[in-house]
């Protein structure tokens, strides 16, 4: 169970509201414009200093689309909260936490391979269980059957080759 | 009376010599295959045995297992090959010298297998030319060397000297600078991968 009453002071002016999720994990909703003030408050006033992951859900075709998900973990205090924002559009986005948690970074890059939620100021963010050139978001809802398309693959590879080879 | 077309490979053209040469030219070959071990999971560890002392592949002359393809002439691919691995063991491939073989070890890298995904490749022949496919999951040694002894009998008819002559041997060669496209030389692949869009009728 997360310790409300320790977080309510330092998360006060955010505007954020709390809501109870099934595992007993508080979740605090958020805006992607407020998240990383919240999340430098949580860690900084509250001694979460635990990134757990971060995650998405594809709630298509709801709009907006994505809930992204932060979960980070007091060791101090021993408990957990979550924090959620909603962002949709052609390209969703919010911004890093890397430079709060660095522990944070291979998971906002899986989050970008396997959704498309671009974090903002995330020095390397590129493909990381799928291929260079790969242009689908497989845990997308909207992904392709199968969703190989060797062609493009070939394509991009090749290029790559040229590149390497030209002088 | 039709025409006698010589057949078989001790009356083809290019005469006695060319033949015996062939024959000489492919028993070194097919007795000195240096694998490329290429473990990409758990055919890798049946590969292992299979180089080991137990199934002693040393028996059929292919030991020698190089982990620089340069060094290399026949490449097995053991195990399941990811899209993210792909373009390096194309490079692999690409990096063997001529003559070459290859043997898709297991189901994965025969036709993706179990794994009807996104994210493997389904078949290495989409990649590279396969010479002999092994069924397994994962194969036995005794049946990955059974593919060797059926690699040997295909070496047994090439005819690399005669292609030589005729001036047909236009290998490309060894190198990275190849096309990824048409990667079998004319063999065609035999499934499809398009992409269903979402309002497809056929996609469920």
């Amino acid at each position: 169970m997360t310790d409300l009453d320790r977080i309510r002071p330092a998360i006060a002016g955010l505007a954020v509201e709390t809501l109870a999720s099934r595992d007993g994990i508080a979740v605090l909703e958020t805006t992607p414009a407020q998240l990383h003030e919240l999340v430098a408050r949580l860690r900084d006033a509250c001694g979460f200093e635990l990134c757990t992951f971060v995650t998405a859900v594809d709630r298509f075709p709801a709009d907006p689309r994505f809930e992204v998900l932060w979960q980070l973990q007091s060791i101090a205090h021993g408990d957990r909260v979550r924090v959620r924002a909603r962002v949709g559009g052609e390209r969703p986005s919010v911004p890093t936490i890397v430079d709060l948690y660095p522990g944070a970074a291979f998971s906002e890059r899986e989050c970008f391979d396997m959704f498309g939620v671009v974090f903002e100021g995330h020095a390397g963010l590129k493909r990381l269980l799928m291929p260079e050139g790969y242009e689908h978001f497989p845990l997308r809802k909207d992904f392709p059957h199968q969703g190989i398309e060797p062609d493009r693959l070939y394509r991009e590879w090749d290029r790559r080759r040229h590149e390497k080879a030209a002088p | 009376m039709g025409s006698l077309k010589p057949a078989g490979p001790s009356s083809a053209e290019g005469g006695f010599l060319a033949t015996r040469a062939d024959w000489l030219v492919n028993w070194g070959r097919k007795n000195s295959l240096w694998p490329m071990p290429l473990g990409l999971s758990c055919c890798g560890i049946e590969l292992m045995a299979m180089i080991g002392p137990r199934f002693d592949i040393a028996r059929f002359g292919a030991e020698a297992a190089r982990f620089s393809p340069r060094q290399c002439d026949l490449l097995i691919v053991a195990g399941t090959l990811t899209w993210k691995m792909a373009e390096a063991c194309r490079t692999i491939y690409d990096q063997m010298p001529d003559p070459k073989w290859v043997i898709a070890m297991g189901v994965c890298s025969s036709s993706g297998g179990m794994y009807d995904s996104y994210s493997v490749v389904q078949g290495v022949d989409m990649l590279m030319p396969v010479d002999v496919y092994v069924p397994g999951c994962p194969p036995r040694p005794d049946a990955v060397i059974d593919a060797l002894l059926k690699l040997q009998k295909k070496i047994e008819r090439e005819q690399p000297v005669k292609l030589l002559l005729s001036g047909d041997n236009l290998d490309e060669g060894a190198g990275t600078h190849h096309s990824f496209y048409a990667p079998n030389k004319g063999i065609p692949t035999t499934r499809s991968h398009e992409v269903l869009s979402p309002d497809d009728p056929r996609k469920d």
